[in-house]
């Protein structure tokens, strides 16, 4: 809740500033003349500060809540508590009361302590001593070292001074002290408002664990081959799924007996989502890679044959028209118009499949695989290594992104007369 | 025999719904090398249809058309088309696009680049040569369709409203244009058009026909057409004559259109 008011706030000051800021430097393009731009959609450019400042606002909420070093200190939410503290309790057994000192450690989870030793005091109640990770809580049985313990009928009545009964909490400044239905005081310290690496690591713990996987690599196969596994499955699967699906596509398009051969299959296979086909494939091709790629080959098939067709029932019939009265004959029209008419639509349904493709290969590697981007984020999720399982993520995303580029940068250059028809 | 004729043509299209349309009925026409026929009339008349059959993409319920001496039964190089627009190959140049027809004839590379340059010398385009189709204007993309088809060397061209979709003042230019092709080249021209002074300025024979059936309701011989070669469009159209045929046209498919209305509100 807390990091969401903050992004709000971040959101309404920074629109506030970077309006007045630009409003100084008015510039005066021919968009600015205008005056209508509610509702004026080519007049909608997205803000290149506003994205900027989004993106600098994710990794700044990420390092205040993971206690960035990146970050200066006076930026940080509230840690968890660290270091020394103490509180008192005071037991009575019978009408003999006696107060001792508890003494606790507050240490990183990944830097074991022992409990400190501690001068056991005067009276029947000895002072006790307690070492506790971050973020964890520990029961101490108070009375293990007393000379008249729970046997003897001895009870923690107040902590800090405070009169305590079973359930009840007591705040002792540096965490809180509950005493447990059976007496035992629980000791929580203070959490703070940061997240536990094992929920979410701090940015740089995620660079750095990037690095690491990418030198030392990770269960055997190093990043990139993880990496290069996933993609390399995507390619091949998407290349037989194009060389099937663009043909048969292409024939639907242009025969009666192909099109209605094919469209019930082509229609009832395109809304199953190749995601549901895992476990059929699994059981058919095992969890190798023929499997990974006929699972491929099948979400790319109908996306493809579907693109295909549509390029060719798209064309213009003047233009079939055309190119029979300039003299071509069958074989010309295919190559020399249908193809050519039909790219633009191919190249938008190969973006939808690459796409569709990257999806698949990661939960299908999810689900079972020796090497890939899926697998190593379920693997690492296993162990609760969420570094791992983040820096996943981020890689995916940035492959998936860099594969949509890729396919519109090659359609720019492959198909200028997109849309122009 | 050289020339196109046109004898007995009929079309009817079946409904799916029972019933026919009665595109056309028992058109004739004779047309000698060399002529400029302009055909008019109120939407549904059949023109289009006409066109669609002498082109050879549809074939007649009945009649048949000869050219030169052997029968139409299909698309041909001999019988080239200017479509209204969107027919050119966006995905080719100016100078492929031009040069379509002789690479489909496999016609050695000089030659067809030979053809290609003069025709695009002709119709004034030779600066726009490596341009893709989509950037050039409405006006200089119909020019490219009528070099396209000149490249073919057809015998006859047919043209289903080349300029219905331009501008008027770049109408009046293609008019011209068209002129000057037609007396440069020699060619047989049948052309469709919506508008009664194209088809009075660029026909040497206008036909005006009449729906339901789609028949061939008047000709006319005028001389506008060869009046207009080389001169100014706009004093032609000055013309006392050419304001008294349009008149009586526009008139008559006025005449037509009002019946086609008192038809379908009886009807309903």
């Amino acid at each position: 809740m807390i990091p969401f008011l903050i992004y709000v706030a971040i959101f309404v000051v920074a629109f506030f500033l970077v309006t007045k800021i630009a409003q100084r430097s008015a510039i005066s393009d021919y968009g600015s003349l205008k005056t209508v731009t509610f509702g004026d959609e080519s007049a909608v450019t997205p803000n290149r500060a506003a994205s900027v400042i989004s993106i600098l606002t994710i990794f700044l909420l990420w390092g205040m809540f993971t206690g960035s070093t990146l970050l200066p200190r006076f930026l940080h939410a509230p840690g968890p508590f660290q270091g020394e503290a103490s509180f008192e309790y005071t037991a009575q057994a019978g009408n003999e009361r006696d107060s001792a000192t508890v003494t606790v450690v507050v240490h990183p989870i990944d830097t074991p302590t022992d409990a400190p030793e501690v001068d056991p005091g005067d009276g029947w109640a000895k002072n006790d001593s307690v070492a506790i990770g971050m973020w964890r809580s520990g029961l101490l049985r108070v009375d293990r070292n007393d000379e008249l313990g729970r046997g003897e009928g001895a009870e923690v009545i107040e902590i800090n001074g405070e009169k305590v009964q079973p359930g009840d909490t007591v705040n002792v400044g540096w965490g809180t002290v509950t005493i447990s239905d059976k007496g035992t005081p629980n000791i929580q310290p203070a959490k703070g408002w940061q997240m536990e690496p094992i929920w979410l690591p701090s940015p740089e713990a995620v660079v750095v664990r990037i690095g690491e996987i990418a030198s030392e690599g990770f269960r055997g196969s190093t990043l990139w081959e993880h990496l290069g596994y996933s993609l390399f499955r995507v390619v091949v699967g998407f290349f037989f799924g194009a060389l099937v699906g663009i043909p048969l596509g292409y024939a639907m398009g242009l025969s009666n007996w192909f099109r209605g051969w094919f469209d019930p299959i082509v229609e009832f296979m395109r809304p199953v989502p190749p995601l549901a086909l895992i476990p059929l494939v699994i059981i058919w091709a095992g969890i190798g890679e023929t499997g990974k790629i006929i699972l491929l080959f099948l979400a790319a098939l109908w996306i493809m044959a579907i693109a295909a067709r549509s390029g060719v029932s798209g064309v213009k019939i003047s233009k079939v028209h055309a190119a029979y009265s300039l003299g071509a004959s069958k074989t010309q029209i295919m190559r020399h118009v249908i193809v050519p008419n039909s790219l633009p639509e191919i190249f938008t349904g190969a973006r939808v499949a690459m796409g569709v493709c990257w999806g698949t290969v990661v939960a299908a590697e999810l689900v079972a695989a020796e090497q890939g981007a899926g697998m190593m984020i379920m693997v690492a999720s296993k162990f609760q290594n969420t570094d791992i399982v983040i820096m996943g993520i981020i890689l995916i995303g940035i492959i998936g992104f860099g594969i949509d580029m890729l396919m519109r940068w090659a359609e720019r250059l492959l198909v200028p007369w997109k849309g122009k028809g | 025999m050289s020339g196109l004729s046109i004898q007995n043509l009929s079309m009817r299209f079946d409904l799916p719904g029972g019933g026919h349309v009665q595109a056309l009925q028992d058109v004739s026409l004779d047309l000698k090398e060399g002529e400029l026929l302009s055909v008019l009339g109120p939407s549904g008349c059949g023109k289009t249809t006409l066109l669609n059959i002498v082109a050879g993409f549809l074939a007649p319920t009945d009649g048949k058309m000869i050219l030169n001496g052997h029968e139409i039964t299909g698309p041909d190089a001999e019988r080239g088309m200017v479509f209204q627009q969107g027919a050119l190959f966006e995905w080719m140049s100016v100078r492929e696009n031009v040069g379509f027809g002789p690479s489909m004839k496999g016609m050695p590379k000089t030659d067809k680049a030979e053809i290609v340059d003069h025709l695009l010398d002709v119709v004034g385009l030779q600066d726009f040569k490596e341009k893709a189709v989509y950037e050039l204007s409405g006006g200089m993309q119909q020019r490219v369709a009528l070099a396209r088809c000149l490249a073919n060397d057809p015998d006859v061209i047919l043209m289903d409203e080349p300029l219905g979709a331009l501008d008027a003042l770049t109408r009046e230019k293609m008019q011209s244009l068209v002129l000057k092709l037609w007396k440069e080249t020699g060619k047989t021209i049948i052309l469709i058009t919506h508008s009664v002074d194209e088809a009075l300025l660029l026909g040497e024979r206008v036909i005006v026909m009449a729906p339901r059936p789609g028949r061939i309701h008047k000709e006319y011989r005028l001389p506008f057409a060869e009046m207009g070669v080389g001169a100014d469009l706009r004093d032609v159209k000055k013309h006392p004559d050419f304001s008294a045929k349009r008149e009586e046209i526009l008139g008559m498919i006025w005449a037509m259109e009002e019946e086609i209305m008192g038809r379908t509100e009886a009807a309903t």
